[in-house]
């Protein structure tokens, strides 16, 4: 029987299964949950229910910023300042509510602080031209040394008349016991995941890290969206300050110092491509959780501390390996 | 009448002429070959067209209404595609996304709006099989031959009512096979009724499927006429300046 040019065109080349197998986000996500498997055996505190609350709250820092990164580097950008960023968020929320104001105004405060700073990086990269690696590791400096000034670098621990709305909002567990940072963070990856997968503003962003020639052709406005994405980027940090000034009850001028690499790494062993045009919501959230999983599982597995970063590289090299195996075997 | 009418057409950047005094006008569904050398201004008198530059002098209509474009965005309302010479493709995307990239389908209310993937899907598949070519619209273009990117192109420019087709070399960079394929993807146009404006270096392509032939050398149009009543050698000579100018 012939085959038609209309049963050509309707067949769908993968198939789901094809298509999961080959993203590098579902055998993060295998890695995972075999670490897990054997972490519950091999240890009689991991799977216990502190240890989990412990685990999925600690991945929640990372995994929030991680969203945010993951649309600048989907558009082939990077964003360095977010360790910074969420410092400099978090310490205006402590001053400003230290100072007397309520939580109301110390969280506008802080993200019109991070939405600013965000606009400035994609403004400089965007319509002037410099490059994002060069804008935001000057916006690393500039946002710590900010923070050091708004607090004179002191230790800030009390907030004011709301201190204790604070604290339950970072600290408290509202729903079946699941602590509020997770909650944030399940329902910030289904915004994320939704404006990547529906909207057109997430399909333009995915055209400018293919082609960022052809978008602009195609009318595409490229450069609204990239300021856009680092302002998205500074909020989701700014979001993650505040949250963990709530857990932890306190802000030092230290707080995020290197995250920004844990976010990049979280993203790229999610899948997400540094090149652009590549980069999932899910896989952000997957490789913070292999991340701490790592972490985790060393310390009860009483392997010394220092081991920590080799581990963590090699999931990064690991992660990306498949992936070049992949592309070798397509290109063959 | 004329789809596309230029008259006195000039173009100078500073004191350089790229295009001086160019008149021509285009027929709905003929296919136009537009050769010259390079900097005979080809691509400048191409640019005015699709609204990226002014010209300084003359005036351009379409149906009869004159035309001011001042982008590129207004060439497309006004029913002129181009199709780039690099295509202008997203590797990452499928080819339904690129097809409508820069104005994709959504369905919703008001503000709540998101992407129409069926709806898409359904479309450029229909394009493709009205193109008579093997694309798949769930397809990423990363894998697809230059054939197939072709045809992703000009499937775009076929979204909305278009009059006029510009293309840039599309054929420099394809295999041999493919050329044919493009070469047919440009009769389909024209059988729709739309004009096509072929412009290209390679001889055999515009003998192929062009009706007309407008040579350029040195910002003047020194040949216009059918293909029928023209020969390569005669054309090759207009290029280089052999042959001054033919009527």
């Amino acid at each position: 029987m012939a085959v038609t040019l209309d049963q050509t065109i309707a067949q769908k080349q993968h198939s789901f299964f094809s298509r999961l197998f080959s993203t590098q986000t579902f055998w993060v996500v295998i890695a995972v949950i075999l670490a897990c498997i054997f972490l519950s055996f091999a240890t009689d505190a991991f799977a216990t229910s502190k240890n989990l609350y412990n685990i999925t709250r600690n991945i929640t820092f990372v995994a929030i910023v991680a969203l945010g990164m993951t649309f600048v580097i989907i558009t082939g950008g990077i964003d360095l300042s977010v360790g910074s960023v969420l410092c400099l968020s978090s310490m205006v929320l402590a001053v400003t509510m230290h100072a007397g104001y309520s939580i109301e105004i110390g969280i506008l405060a802080s993200i019109a602080t991070a939405l600013a700073i965000g606009a400035f990086n994609g403004i400089l990269t965007a319509y002037l031209g410099f490059p994002p690696f060069v804008v935001t590791l000057g916006m690393l400096s500039i946002a710590r040394s900010l923070a050091m000034v708004a607090s004179n670098n002191t230790v800030v621990f009390q907030f004011g008349p709301d201190h204790d709305k604070l604290l339950a909002l970072g600290g408290g567990a509202w729903l079946f016991g699941i602590a509020n940072p997770v909650l944030y963070m399940i329902l910030l990856a289904l915004i994320t995941g939704f404006i990547l997968r529906w909207t057109k503003f997430g399909r333009h962003i995915f055209a400018i890290g293919g082609n960022e020639h052809a978008a602009t052709l195609t009318g595409v406005p490229v450069k609204q969206i990239k300021v856009a994405v680092y302002m998205i980027s500074a909020l989701s940090a700014g979001i993650a300050g505040i949250i963990q000034t709530g857990w932890l009850g306190a802000v030092t001028t230290n707080l995020g110092t290197g995250m920004e690499l844990q976010v990049i790494a979280a993203t790229v062993i999610g899948g997400a491509n540094l090149a652009g045009g590549v980069g999932t919501a899910f896989g952000a959230i997957v490789g913070a959780a292999l991340i701490e999983v790592i972490r985790n599982s060393l310390g009860l597995l009483g392997i010394n501390a220092f081991w920590q970063g080799t581990f963590i590289g090699g999931a990064i090299l690991l992660a990306v390996l498949f992936d070049r195996i992949r592309n070798f075997r397509r290109s063959d | 009448m004329a789809v596309l009418e230029l008259t006195n057409i000039s173009k100078h950047f500073g004191a350089i002429q790229a295009v001086n005094d160019v008149s021509l006008s285009i027929e709905p569904g003929q296919v136009v070959g537009l050769m010259g050398d390079n900097g005979a201004g080809k691509s400048t008198l191409v640019k005015m067209i699709a609204g990226n530059f002014h010209a300084s002098h003359g005036t351009m209509r379409m149906d009869g209404k004159e035309l001011i474009l001042n982008k590129p965005a207004e060439a497309r309302q006004h029913g002129i595609e181009i199709v780039h010479q690099d295509l202008a493709l997203c590797n990452n995307l499928t080819a339904a996304a690129n097809v409508y990239l820069g104005r994709e389908l959504r369905r919703g209310i008001g503000p709540f709006r998101i992407l129409d993937y069926a709806a898409m899907y359904k479309r450029a598949g229909q394009l493709f099989a009205e193109l008579k070519s093997e694309t798949r619209p769930r397809d990423l273009v990363k894998q697809m031959s230059g054939g197939q990117r072709q045809a992703v192109a000009i499937a775009r420019t076929m979204l909305s009512q278009a009059k006029i087709v510009l293309m840039d070399e599309p054929t420099a960079a394809i295999s041999v096979r493919q050329v044919a394929e493009v070469l047919n993807l440009i009769r389909h146009l024209r059988d729709q009724g739309i004009a096509v404006v072929l412009i290209s270096h390679r001889m055999p392509d515009v003998f192929d499927v062009a009706d007309r032939v407008i040579v350029m050398r040195r910002g003047r149009k020194v040949a216009d006429k059918a293909i029928a009543s023209s020969s390569p050698e005669e054309v090759t000579g207009l290029i280089t300046g052999a042959i001054e100018q033919v009527s």
